[in-house]
């Protein structure tokens, strides 16, 4: 009985071993759910907060689609085919929309919470570990983001603007987004020092708002400044959204999931751990 | 008997500087330990280092019989901690802040909500149960704070200067409610810059100075051991000499407006001090205290 087990006990350690290299013991407790379950009862009075930040996106859209969609008769869609204005920035601005919601959570929030409210000192003097504390409030972040996004997909849908069966894979899509603008914009805050630093996130998230195709085609841009927008986080959201939406769909659509991925897991970490090396001094 | 916290040659660094300088303590179940000690000496740094919230840079801690640096989260589960900042969560009702933190802790919904009713009334809060905390007087979020450390039952509370900034009236009600604790088996450690506070509420102290202990015992103990029965305390016109008075005592402290002799009979020391033609502006006989323990300990006034 023994003997056939040995092989197993063997490898066991070193993997084990790797992972605690990235997630020493201590870091995480098992509860980040209770976290989200804090968030849930602190907006359960702020609701019309929650709501009202859903509204913003579909007035962008609503006024763009209306007002440039007079100048504008068509724009190229991602397969070179022509598209309503409407349809072309609906997407992108699902895409943003994710990362604003998510941004805003894990930054100015977050911040106030570790800084002021020392919410997270009470919070490490529980079992709970700073990779709680990380998970549960990007969790947070991405349900609401994921909320506005759900709200944006219906409104699309409502006006037409949805081309394919693929848009059922938007709203994941703009959870993952959600995700890594989150697991990013928290560890990035663990770094600030002050609500002067916070000016850094709005030079960030601005221009790539403006630019990363979210209202014009790539092709407008000047040559560098079109390998600088390929870039940015929020193209490869755009790409992915607008493909979906669109019905566009291709295997280099893994690509831009994958980049997703990995700026969750990595932002995820280097929060948790940042977190843990400021509060457990 | 059976020690809930054991710290050998206990150190901490921050950099270059060393709060905590190599401190041994041993606290028993059921008792009332403290920490009596001036601004800076390290209390808080070795309350977070048995709160499993700060590492040790040398020595060795066992806290509930386990190692902070592997057991954190285990021993965390079965302590309470009262931070010397009240760190309330003020975005949540008083009650909600109970549940919430028993959740923390995994405890269920319903766990929750019971423990919460029972708390309440335990820190006096019931009526004040559904709304903010911001408003609450300084006194009642620490009481909150107390009640909030006490949801998952611990067998050990950490209490870091539970009354500092609190008047008279709020200090005495929190006594009571540690008092209650402690008949109820609880084990306490408590730091504080108020001797008469340690006086109240210890079964035993250590007094801590510039990271180090400078003495341990019980209260009744230590002065006994460091100071005499009684102290004569004589005051002077502010730069005024002060009289040469050693003969008169076994110790005399020179404090810039007074003099203090140590001596088992202070009336019997003053009637001396007048024969000998010395008129100070006013006099006062009183028992000793751990002010004068620690006064004799290290030269200084605990609160300055
Ligand atoms: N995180 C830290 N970084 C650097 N120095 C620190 C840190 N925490 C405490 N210190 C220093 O360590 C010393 C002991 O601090 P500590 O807070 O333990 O004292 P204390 O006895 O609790 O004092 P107080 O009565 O003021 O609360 C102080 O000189 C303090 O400045
Ligand atoms: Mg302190």
């Amino acid at each position: 009985m023994t003997r056939t087990l040995d092989p197993a006990n063997k490898t066991a350690p070193a993997s084990v071993g790797l992972v605690w290299r990235v997630i020493p013991p201590g870091l995480y407790g098992g509860r980040a759910s209770t976290l989200v379950e804090r968030s849930a009862l602190v907006n359960r009075r702020g609701w019309f907060v929650l709501v009202g930040g859903a509204f913003e996106p579909i007035l962008f859209l609503w006024s763009l689609g209306l007002g440039f969609g007079q100048f504008v008769a068509s724009v190229a869609g991602p397969d070179g085919r022509p598209v309503s204005y409407a349809a072309f920035v609906a997407p992108a601005l699902l895409a943003a929309s994710a990362m604003n919601g998510a941004v805003y959570d894990a930054t100015f929030n977050v911040f106030f919470k570790f800084k002021y409210a020392k919410l997270y000192d009470a919070m490490l003097a529980t079992p709970m570990g700073p990779l709680d504390i990380a998970m549960g409030e990007i969790a947070w972040a991405l349900l609401r983001g994921g909320l506005y996004s759900a709200g944006f997909l219906g409104v699309m849908l409502a006006m037409g603007l949805i081309a394919s069966p693929w848009a059922l894979l938007a709203l994941p899509a703009a959870l993952l987004v959600a995700f890594a603008f989150a697991a990013v914009g928290m560890a990035a805050t663990t770094f600030m020092r002050s609500w002067q630093d916070f000016d850094l996130v709005q030079l960030a998230v601005l221009p790539m708002f403006l630019f990363s195709t979210t209202f014009f085609p790539l092709s407008v841009y000047p040559g560098w400044l079109q390998t600088v927008v390929t870039w940015t986080p929020l193209y490869h959201a755009i790409e992915l959204m607008r493909g979906l939406t669109l019905g566009v769909v291709g295997w280099g659509m893994l690509g831009h999931v994958a980049y997703f991925a990995v700026l969750a897991a990595v932002g995820t970490v280097v929060a948790a751990r940042r977190l843990g090396s400021l509060l457990l001094d | 008997m059976e020690h809930l916290v054991e710290a050998k040659a206990l150190t901490k660094h921050f950099g270059t500087f060393a709060a905590v300088r190599g401190i041994d303590v041993e606290v028993r179940r059921g008792e009332a330990f403290g920490f009596l000690g001036p601004n800076g000496a390290g209390k808080s740094s070795t309350m977070r280092m048995i709160a499993c919230v700060s590492g040790r840079t040398g020595g060795e801690l066992k806290v509930l019989g386990m190692d902070p640096e592997r057991d954190g989260p285990r021993i965390r589960a079965r302590i309470g901690v009262v931070p010397q900042l009240d760190n309330l969560d003020l975005e949540l009702t008083v009650r909600q802040n109970l549940q919430i933190y028993g959740r923390y802790f995994g405890m269920s919904r319903q766990q929750c909500r019971e423990k919460a009713v029972e708390l309440l009334e335990f820190a006096q809060l019931s009526d004040r149960a559904d709304q903010e905390v911001e408003p609450l007087s300084g006194g009642m979020k620490r009481r909150l704070t107390i009640a909030r450390s006490l949801v998952n039952d611990p067998e050990l509370l950490l209490l870091d200067e539970p009354t500092t900034g609190l008047d008279p009236q709020a200090r005495h009600l929190l006594w009571d409610r540690l008092f209650r604790l402690k008949q109820d088996g609880v084990t306490l450690i408590i730091t504080t810059h108020y001797m008469d506070e340690a006086e109240q509420l210890c079964d035993r102290l250590v007094v801590m100075d510039g990271g180090r202990i400078a003495a341990e015992g019980s209260p009744g103990e230590l002065i006994n051991r460091y100071s005499t029965k009684e102290v004569l305390e004589l005051r002077f016109q502010p730069g005024a000499e002060k009289p040469d008075l050693e003969r008169f005592a076994e110790r005399v402290e020179v404090l810039p407006d007074r003099l203090l002799l140590y001596t088992q009979d202070g009336e019997h020391t003053l009637a001396k001090v007048h024969e000998h033609g010395v008129q100070p502006i006013q006099s006062l006989v009183r028992r000793s205290s751990l002010e004068d323990v620690f006064l004799r300990l290290t030269g200084r006034t605990l609160v300055d």
